[in-house]
């Protein structure tokens, strides 16, 4: 897909994740908005070897979702991308279903770890990298965060090993949306700055806007092309909740389902974005 | 006759060594402890070994999550460090990443009990089985020696999905025979007696088959079985030995809160309401000293099994 077509499946992407969200009651929509380009570049972009028809393709490259409470934006994309069919995305928390309220890797194919509890997923892709390059795979493994989830002290102690073990095969993108439940980060507890962090733990560092779309497909390809010895840390600055007018910017859309008249107002407007 | 004395932790090293020696993909990852819990034997055991030991330095949940990564990229990977920092420190990467995903990751800390002796109570963990055996996809086994701790350790390996092995750090006596055989939800039973039952996991095992000496001097016959699969427990066998004695006594190295005699009692409410005396650490934290000299203050040594067992006489 070229940047274009990557912009209208982005928004076809957004579309999907408040819908599910509205139908399930609840669920955080503005993380996943924030990272919906992200994940879009990377499933649909050409940056990750998948396999829809065959999830467990040795061969594919790893996608984590350590903030795993963007799992409608996970969930959009893997059923955009055919893991799974589109319609299911309306069950999302509800009984039985396979889109439980955090990635759960023994329902849903595609998700490579259970993830929810912050700060974890950084670390299990750390070992998912070496054990690739312990089995001479060429696969990279690719690991998002959230901006407040980089409080977790755990999330530097992988970085730091990250770094020792050399693993040029992991890229960390952090999405960098300055807002978690209680607030602003930095005024909460400021993580920053994420990048000379990173750099000082011995990542390569690279910042974009993280929804601008050929700006994120740009910084992906490089990030996965960087074979010097590090790891790479992508800081993609994004705003919480972009493409719905009433959420970007505001903490309170964390965790919080649409109602109805909200969701119309919603579809509105990114329905505009096509235009 | 004087058995021969070893540390179950001993085994550790060795049995990964063995396993990787037989092709099997495992890998270790440790928390500045290898040569303690012996993972450093398992790496310098073969020049190939050398890359499958993982140093995550002093950074204890990075460690389970890196195991669970390693275990996604198709390895069978183990855990090191000390009980308390390897399970209690470390409670919710266990729960939410290797249970949760039910990985093939494989809890194996030593040092656990008051085996660690004089480093004082916050190194001795005795709450571990509680947590370990609480956690859903998670089998819990608690080996009584060395030979028994190698056999535990494959059996683990060759188990899919998340098990805890407890190892000590002390040397104990030589219960087990090479290349014993265990399985996931056995027993065994190592004495014969219609009396009382003594059920027992780790260190106390060999506590117990000392106190059944004593009780037999005194005519009285104890059963004494080793439950070493904590999780999924060999209900059959204690209950059955439960029914012919009508009494029991649960000896572990560990809280009474949660552990062995709390998975007996919980078995006996619900099938077989039975005369039962628990032998363990009475819900307070360990202290300074030696081994020895601590199974003696928390009532965990044979004499303690004996009055136990002669309390329900």
């Amino acid at each position: 897909m070229n940047v274009e077509e990557l912009q209208v499946k982005a928004n076809d992407i957004r579309k999907d994740i408040v819908r599910m969200i509205a139908e399930a009651g609840s669920g955080h929509p503005g993380g996943s908005l924030s990272s919906a380009d992200v994940m879009c570049a990377l499933y649909f972009g050409g940056i990750l070897r998948h396999d829809p028809q065959n999830p467990a393709d040795d061969a594919r490259d790893r996608f984590i979702l350590s903030k795993g409470h963007a799992a409608p934006a996970l969930y959009a994309t893997l059923a955009e991308a055919g893991y799974f069919p589109t319609e299911e995305l309306l069950t999302l928390r509800k009984l039985g279903s396979r889109l439980q309220g955090h990635p759960d890797s023994k329902k849903l194919p595609g998700v490579e770890v259970s993830t929810g509890s912050l700060g974890q997923g950084l670390s299990v892709a750390c070992g998912l990298a070496c054990g690739l390059r312990l089995a001479g795979s060429d696969a990279s493994v690719f690991c998002l965060l959230g901006d407040g989830e980089c409080q977790e002290g755990q999330v530097w102690e992988a970085a730091m090993f990250a770094a020792h073990q050399q693993a040029d095969n992991l890229v960390a993108i952090v999405d960098h949306n300055h807002l978690q439940i209680d607030g602003r980060i930095e005024d909460v507890c400021s993580p920053e700055s994420l990048a000379e962090k990173f750099a000082a733990f011995g990542w390569e560092v690279m910042t974009c806007d993280g929804n601008d779309m050929a700006q994120v497909l740009d910084v992906l390809a490089q990030a996965k092309a960087a074979k010097g010895g590090k790891p790479t840390a992508i800081i993609a600055e994004t705003t919480k909740g972009k493409g719905v007018s009433f959420m970007e910017g505001q903490a309170g859309w964390h965790g919080k389902a649409p109602k109805p008249e909200e969701l119309e107002i919603a579809l509105s407007d990114l329905s505009k974005k096509e235009a | 006759m004087a058995a021969e004395k070893k540390a179950t932790r001993a085994a550790f090293g060795a049995t990964l060594a063995e396993l990787a020696a037989a092709g099997v993909p495992v890998v270790a990852v440790d928390a500045d402890l290898s040569g303690s819990t012996t993972t450093k034997k398992f790496a310098g055991a073969a020049e190939e070994n050398a890359e499958r030991l993982f140093n995550v330095g002093i950074a204890e949940q990075n460690m389970i999550d890196v195991a669970a990564g390693l275990s996604l990229a198709g390895n069978v990977a183990f855990t090191g460090s000390f009980a308390v920092f390897g399970t209690g420190r470390v409670y919710d990467q266990i729960r939410n990443t290797v249970c949760y995903s039910k990985l093939n990751v494989k809890i194996a800390p030593t040092h656990a009990g008051v085996s660690v002796g004089p480093d004082g109570g916050s190194h001795q963990m005795l709450e571990d089985i509680a947590l370990m055996r609480v956690l859903p996809n998670m089998r819990v086994l608690v080996p009584a020696d060395y030979d028994a701790c190698a056999s535990a350790l494959k059996l683990a390996a060759a188990t899919p999905g998340p098990v805890y092995v407890r190892m000590g750090r002390a040397s104990v006596p030589c219960v087990y025979e090479p290349g014993c055989e265990l399985e996931i939800g056995g027993s065994r039973t190592l004495r014969e007696g219609g009396d009382v039952t003594i059920v027992a996991c780790g260190v106390e095992v060999n506590e117990a088959l000392i106190a059944a000496e004593q009780l037999a001097a005194e005519g009285i016959e104890a059963e004494v079985i080793d439950a070493y699969s904590v999780k999924p427990l060999d209900e059959a066998t204690i209950l059955a030995s439960a029914r012919k004695t009508g009494r029991v006594v649960v000896a572990e190295e560990h809280s009474v809160i949660g552990g062995l005699g709390s998975a007996v009692c919980e078995l006996f409410a619900e099938q077989l309401p039975t005369r039962t005396a628990l032998v363990g650490v009475r819900d307070e934290f360990g202290t300074s000293g030696e081994f020895e000299e601590l199974m003696r203050h928390f009532e965990l040594d044979a004499e303690a099994i004996v009055k136990a067992a002669k309390g329900l006489l």
